[in-house]
């Protein structure tokens, strides 16, 4: 449990980096990326649904996962944070 | 007159699908129950929508008459939840209302489904604002009629998109918005109005305001002669106006259009286009009726379309149908699982078959009628229904909507059906 642990806390900045990376290409945010809190609203941040669409397809590549239809919902991809659990959730990251 | 009846009576609601025949108990002697208000548009507002139908189509003009009734009914609160003096109506109920209504007048019944929308919007997301509660208890004590206010000049029909922007100060917002069409704009008591958050805010990062009348002013850009849905009165209006800021719905615009303007819009519609659909084929099936009766033995050439056209017509109630019970049986969590993917596919899909099938099905009802269907001052004519219904594959333009669906469908693997 603490080796797991240890393990994501050491991998969560990698991990929100690649999630930045792919927001920066895919997002069409009208803000940079890089200088979003993994709090900030990803929607508010101008991402719109069809740009989100491309985010999950380009997720879906990058960590080699796909996400069940239960997990395809605005809620799960509207911040970084949120995208790096759910990756979390999914056994990956 | 018995053939309206056979129709309607097919699309009765299964018991305990609305809200209850007990809503009289406790509320405004307005309310009603979803029962007693199916039951006024069937046997009043029908009867009179259909008699103005002709005319107001001719004149592009409001349907004032039916609008009057559905007032007269407490028709205008369906949607407001009982506690505010409205009946509660889910969306089964709704649909039937629009469906039995369409089968009068389309633009009547258009008017309807896009009242119903907005008040959904305001019931689902507007609570927790005291005036906006307040203006739906109004709404239902005066039957009072709102518009929506979406398109815009620059946003080319992305209705998740704005150009105009609030602009607050001192508790209140400012708005002023170029809208390339506003339905029954210049009749509406109210209107709700999308556009973005602030000046600073990205184009889709938008909320619903709510204007009454007096606190804007329309100036018409255009006007409304158009093939169909002619009763809808629906030009181009540049629009100012302001407000304080409790009548802005709180929350997102991105989570309340996922969570009611699209699923009652693309409800309501089907439900619509079904009943304009579904008064085509009784019109061909008269005529076919009248056939068979001059030589009894004989089945008349067109009966056989007329089976065929009239499975068509059961796909697409059953289809509307089935989502709206599915809409009305979502739980808890509900709000969430709208926000879906599958519920996004499941809304778009609905939306593109019925607009295309309502639009055949009239084609094909013509076939049968013929001649006689062709003609606008014969009582089998379809032309009316034909025109109106070409409107269905361009309001939220299909090709958009298929566009979006087939992005969305590269990320969804339809687990339902697959596992």
């Amino acid at each position: 449990m603490n080796q797991l642990d240890t393990r994501v806390v050491d991998d969560s900045s990698a991990l929100t980096e690649r999630i930045r990376r792919i927001l920066k290409q895919h997002g069409r945010l009208s803000r940079d990326a890089e200088r979003l809190s993994e709090q900030d609203d990803l929607y508010e941040a101008g991402m719109s649904s069809h740009a989100s669409v491309n985010v999950m397809l380009a997720l879906e590549s990058e960590f080699d996962l796909e996400f069940p239809d239960q997990m395809l919902n605005r809620s799960v991809f509207d911040s970084i944070g949120a995208i790096a659990s759910a990756i979390g959730q999914l056994g990956v990251g | 007159m018995q053939e309206a009846a056979t129709r309607i009576a097919a699309l009765e609601p299964a018991p305990g699908g609305c809200a209850g025949s007990s809503a009289l108990a406790g509320t405004g002697t307005r309310a009603g129950s979803a029962a007693q208000l199916l039951e006024g548009i069937r046997e009043r507002v029908g009867a009179l929508a259909a008699a103005h139908a002709a005319e107001v189509d001719r004149q592009a003009r409001f349907p004032r008459e039916s609008v009057a009734a559905l007032r007269a009914l407490g028709a205008l609160s369906a949607a407001v939840p009982r506690e505010l003096g409205g009946a509660g109506c889910g969306m089964r109920a709704l649909a039937m209302q629009c469906a039995v209504l369409a089968q009068g007048c389309a633009s009547s019944a258009m008017i309807l489904a896009m009242h119903h929308i907005q008040v959904a919007c305001l019931a689902r997301h507007g609570l927790s604002s005291a005036p906006l509660r307040e203006y739906l208890s109004t709404l239902a004590r005066e039957q009072r009629l709102i518009g929506s206010v979406t398109s815009e000049v620059g946003t080319f029909g992305d209705t998740r998109s704005s150009v105009c922007a609030l602009t607050r100060a001192d508790g209140r917002f400012t708005l002023a918005k170029d809208a390339t069409t506003i339905s029954y704009g210049a009749q509406a008591d109210a209107l709700l109005i999308t556009c973005r958050r602030s000046s600073e805010a990205a184009a889709n990062d938008q909320v619903l305001v709510l204007l009454r009348r007096g606190e804007y002013q329309l100036e018409p850009t255009g006007g409304w002669d158009t093939l169909g849905m002619r009763g809808t009165c629906s030009p181009g209006f540049r629009l100012r106006g302001g407000a304080p800021l409790e009548q802005i719905v709180p929350g997102a615009f991105a989570d309340s259009s996922a969570q009611t303007m699209v699923p009652y819009s693309h409800i309501l519609w089907a439900s619509v286009w079904y009943g304009i659909a579904s008064d085509a084929v009784a019109r061909a099936a008269g005529q076919v009726r009248a056939q068979a009766r001059r030589a009894p033995g004989t089945l008349p050439s067109a009966a056989t379309a007329l089976a065929k056209v009239s499975a068509e017509l059961q796909a697409v109630r059953h289809h509307w149908q089935a989502v709206a019970d599915e809409f009305d049986a979502l739980q808890g969590g509900a709000m969430q699982e709208l926000l879906s993917i599958g519920w996004a596919l499941k809304l778009n899909n609905l939306k593109l078959t019925v607009s295309e099938a309502a639009a055949r099905i009239v084609h094909q009802a013509l076939q049968i009628t013929g001649i006689a269907g062709y003609k606008n001052d014969s009582p089998a004519s379809v032309g009316r229904h034909y025109r109106d219904l070409l409107s269905a594959a361009l309001m939220v333009s299909n090709e958009r909507i298929a566009g979006k669906s087939a992005s969305m469908l590269l990320v969804f693997k339809d687990d339902a059906v697959a596992g």
